[in-house]
């Protein structure tokens, strides 16, 4: 009977030869461009989608819901709830990975947290160890499937050891598919399309062969939908039992780590071609997981009923038909068990070794290799080189821990134990797409706690008790301390032990990644990563910046050749240049361009490393965001500095201005001096010569009569007069304007003060004026020098007399008290002065028309002067039809006459 | 808050482009919802009358299934011809 399992490996065989078929079609499709249509659709997408659904859910589920009834739907339903709610956070990591080109979870979570790479080594470590029991489990399901077979085929497990051996051939056949397959493309944002297709294959596969056995149970063995319904409920799983903590906490646990499985973001993430596919995957997908779900319950009751008791429920899909002597049906089941497994460690392989490629293999290479990444040779198959290594240890590592476990336990608690395993990157990778706030430090404590709680409360105690903890710590706890008991951490018993791990993992993972968030710094490169993390769909440009000079164009030229391959980065290189306008192929390397090509390059060995490579040429170290921040200080600081000079260059230039004001002042004054002395010099001259003229014809002329004598005599006189007058004048006015003068303060009464001047002006003056007063009004008692103010009104009376063109001449003269001050209004009848002297007539030698060469023009000069020392004015007054100046007397000076 | 430039009333089609895409947002709270709901149910333990047989809770987790597969579907289809890059403002 040997040969029936020979034709199942036959089968295998051949199945494995048309996937790698199709695969390599595939390939060659794509590169020639053609079927764009099918390699690039939603359905594709979708299909590549359900590696979520490995041997785990394929065999494990039927036994899951054997022993625990209805609860194996709740790792469905969590990735169902997450794609319909795509909007909310897949829509967002699928712009951030193409936008970013992340290349794995781990790159994700280090470009946010600002490419540190040692974060990215954490996350690395964590999956591997987080999956490597799954992809262990997964070889473990082939190699159990086979042995079924052989056991059906011969009555017992004889055959076991030659399955086993069969489970090391699986193993190398992977490896080489993988190898194949996975590591066409350099730069992982390029589709894999052999294996993607290939995974679509084995989608349709497996669940075309779990609904035909679901078919055959419903309607083949229980006769129809009502009549397996009413089996079920006669059943030992015919009741609602769940456990309300692990319904929730299993559903939450599965959308977790549907989101954090670095083969579901190898899928959904790294590999998505257009945004909108997920539109069509919101609906398709759940519906493929509802289909793969749907007959689970059935064919657990109906194997639970028709097989024996000690028959295995986790192959109850393969045990089912092959004990209804249904071979055919048992084939198809079986490769599509085959499927879920291959599919699932394929891309789970090609997910890590990337990340381990990248994150350790990469980086510790450029280290050994100091300074390297301009020396000759094509980093490129290094990296190919690292990646294909990495596949293989990662399926070495697997098979390795298969061996060991010997496939002992359930499925589905290893299944859980990774999910959980892996979920605990949950708060690091949703704090950073959405929480600017977030750091490295945070992150970094974060996922050592839950990590550390996750490995404590789960994963060693799933070995059972005495094999890694011993039964005393499970007991009393680690140390003795009852309240760490790793099933009833805190002292608090009675949680399901999965969801207790679950809960208390993830509760303090994100705790501590909020409260050192929360205390800690980011470096600058972290906040901006995290701002353009966040606010993706607001600005998707880059803003931190490189500088390079033109000399490094070519040494960034010859790394990215050896990255990106000699045509691809010519390519590049050339379209740049011509975007900038210039000739040759090397173009400036301006800080957009370095950008573009980081992130050409981050597409092929991670964010982290290109980050790297790109600092080691530019200007030989990093230009970090720190540097630039340091010269943004720098020009802050000069900033600063030229704004205190420019403040200062403001001060000087005002007080230049006052300068040249002062200095205007100056020539004005000077100006004004000169034009005094010519003046007055002039003033001097006209009576002078009159004098010395007559003085000379009463020396020199004989025979002048006593008539003559005397009228020249006269004339002489009234020169002399008139220059001691100016003289006096002028003294007066030197006087006052030196502010020499003192007052001699007396009180006396306003009427008498107005009556003394008229008197003394119609003495001095022979034309004849007459006066308009209101003596009541007149009674005001001064306090002033009194002497000073009727010089005033004198002047002000003269001036009237002398100027008034009136035929007959009058003055009135108005006493009014305003508030404070008491107003005196001298206003003629006469024509007034015309609005142009206005403005000089109060300066000395100024007159007012030539028809009176008397005056000297000091007259109103010397008034103005006397009523500043006095605190009071004279102004000229408008409006009035005459020619009138309000002399102002401020009220201290004014008593009321009582 | 509306950012800047733009409108803060949009035209008919669009409104209920928004609106699509708001219930493409909430969709996922009436899943979640909907499958809480046996945490209701009579726990482990519970009278056998009290019971929820099996089949009504597989019909129900599955009906809970097929509507949601329903309204993305149909949410999915209204949404086809959406640009793309909406962005994510709020403008009403």
């Amino acid at each position: 009977m040997m040969a029936s399992l020979n034709a199942l490996v036959a089968v295998c065989l051949a199945y494995v030869f048309l996937l790698f078929c199709v695969a390599f079609a595939a390939e060659r499709a794509g590169v020639q461009g053609r079927a764009g249509w099918l390699l690039r659709s939603p359905l594709v997408y979708t299909l590549s989608l359900s590696i979520y659904c490995t041997a785990w859910t394929f065999y494990g589920a039927v036994g899951y819901a054997a022993r625990s009834g209805f609860e194996y739907v709740t790792i469905y339903l969590g990735p169902s709830l997450v794609i319909v709610g795509w909007w909310w956070i897949v829509r967002r990591l699928v712009r951030i990975g193409r936008s970013h080109k992340v290349t794995s979870i781990a790159d994700l979570i280090s470009s946010r947290y600002g490419k540190s790479n040692g974060l990215a080594i954490v996350v690395t470590v964590m999956a591997v160890i987080g999956v490597t029991p799954y992809i262990a489990l997964q070889l473990q399901s082939v190699t159990a499937s086979l042995s079924l077979f052989a056991a059906a085929e011969q009555g017992s497990l004889s055959d076991a050891e030659e399955a086993r051996a069969a489970g090391f051939w699986i193993a190398v056949g992977l490896a080489l598919f993988t190898v194949l397959f996975g590591t066409r493309h350099l730069n992982v944002n390029e589709r894999q399309h052999g294996v993607v297709i290939a995974v679509a294959v084995e989608a349709v596969v497996k669940l075309i062969a779990l609904l035909a056995v679901g078919v055959f149970v419903v309607w083949g063995i229980a006769g129809g939908v009502s009549e397996t319904l009413a089996r079920i409920d006669a059943s030992d799983l015919g009741t609602w039992e769940m456990d309300g903590s692990r319904w929730a906490g299993l559903t939450f646990v599965s959308a977790a780590a549907f989101l954090c499985l670095p083969r579901m973001f190898q899928v959904m993430v790294v590999e998505n071609d257009d945004e909108r596919h997920l539109q069509i995957a919101s609906w398709a997908f759940p519906l493929y997981l509802m289909l793969m779900s749907l007959f689970v319950v059935p064919i657990a009751v109906i194997g639970l009923d028709l097989l024996p008791a000690d028959a295995n429920p986790d192959f109850f899909v393969l045990s089912l038909p092959l004990s209804q002597g249904q071979e055919g049906l048992a084939m198809l089941s079986f490769l599509g068990g085959f499927s879920s497994a291959t599919s699932m460690v394929i891309v789970a392989t090609l997910a890590l070794s990337t990340m381990v490629s990248n994150h350790v293999v990469m980086p510790v290479f450029l280290y050994l290799q100091q300074g390297g990444a301009t020396q000759s040779g094509d980093v490129r198959n290094v990296v190919i080189l690292s990646r294909r290594l990495s596949i293989l240890a990662i399926i070495a590592l697997g098979y390795i821990y298969y061996q060991f476990s010997g496939g002992s336990s359930a499925l589905a608690a290893i299944g859980l134990i990774s999910f959980a395993g892996v979920a605990q990157f949950l708060p690091a990778m949703l704090g950073g797409i959405f929480w600017r706030g977030a750091t490295r430090a945070g992150a970094l404590v974060g996922l050592g706690v839950g990590f550390t709680v996750w490995v404590y409360t789960m994963l060693l105690p799933s070995f059972g008790p005495d094999v890694a903890l011993s039964a005393a710590i499970f007991d009393q706890g680690l140390f003795g301390t009852g309240w760490l008991r790793p099933q009833a951490l805190f002292g608090i018993p009675g949680l399901d032990p999965t969801v207790h791990a679950i809960f208390w993992s993830l509760l303090l993972n994100a705790v501590s990644f909020a409260l050192v968030s929360l205390m800690t710094f980011p470096h600058p490169l972290e906040r901006l990563q995290g701002a353009q993390f966040v606010n993706i769909f607001e600005h998707s440009g880059q803003t931190r910046g490189w500088q390079a000079s033109v000399a490094e164009s070519e040494d960034l030229m010859i790394m990215a050749q050896r990255i990106l391959g000699a045509g691809e980065a010519q390519r590049l290189f050339q379209a740049e240049a011509d975007a900038q306008g210039q000739g040759g192929f090397l173009p400036e390397p301006t800080a957009d361009f370095l950008q573009r090509l980081e992130r050409e390059l981050a597409g092929s060995v991670g964010g982290a490393t290109a980050h790297a490579m790109i600092s080691q040429i530019v200007g030989g170290t990093a230009v970090s965001v720190q540097d630039l921040l340091a010269v943004a200080d720098e020009s802050a600081q000069m900033l600063e500095y030229s704004s205190q000079l420019e403040a200062k260059s403001a001060e000087l230039s005002k007080t230049a201005a006052q300068l040249r004001d002062a200095n205007a002042k100056l020539m004005q004054l000077s100006d004004q001096k000169d034009a005094f002395l010519s003046q007055i010099s002039h003033e001097l001259r006209t009576p002078m010569t009159s004098i010395r003229a007559f003085s000379e014809i009463l020396r020199d002329t004989d025979g002048l009569g006593a008539l003559e004598k005397t009228k020249y005599a006269n004339i002489i006189h009234v020169e002399a007069i008139r220059l001691t007058r100016l003289l006096d004048d002028l003294l007066d006015l030197s006087v006052l304007e030196n502010g020499q003068v003192t007052l001699n303060q007396q009180s006396g009464s306003l009427v008498d003060l107005l009556d003394h001047a008229i008197a003394t002006a119609e003495v001095s003056e022979a034309r004849p004026i007459s006066f308009k007063r209101r003596r009541l009004e007149e009674t005001v008692t001064l306090h002033t020098d009194l002497d000073r103010l009727s010089q005033v009104f004198i002047n002000l009376i003269t001036n009237a007399q002398k100027y008034c063109s009136a035929e007959t001449p009058e003055l009135r003269i108005e006493v009014s008290r305003a508030g404070e001050t008491v107003v005196v209004d001298f206003i003629d009848n006469g024509a007034g002065i015309p609005v142009a002297s206005r403005d000089v007539m109060f300066e000395k030698f100024s007159r007012i028309g030539a028809e009176d060469g008397n005056g000297a023009g000091l007259g109103l000069a010397i008034c103005r002067e006397i009523m500043a020392r006095l605190g009071g004015d004279v102004r000229y007054l408008d409006g009035t039809g005459g020619t009138a100046f309000r002399v102002t007397l401020p009220q201290s000076q004014a008593l009321a006459a009582q | 808050m509306a950012p800047r430039g733009s409108p803060l009333f949009l035209e008919r089609g669009s409104y209920r482009q928004r609106r699509v895409m708001d219930a493409v947002r909430l969709v996922v709270f009436l899943g979640a919802g909907l499958w809480m709901i046996p945490l209701l149910w009579p726990a482990q333990g519970a009278p056998a009358e009290q019971a929820v047989p099996m089949s009504r809770a597989l019909m129900y987790v599955f009906g809970v299934w097929t509507v949601l597969i329903v309204t993305s579907f149909y949410l999915a289809y209204r949404l086809r011809g959406m640009p793309d890059d909406p962005d994510d403002s709020e403008a009403p």
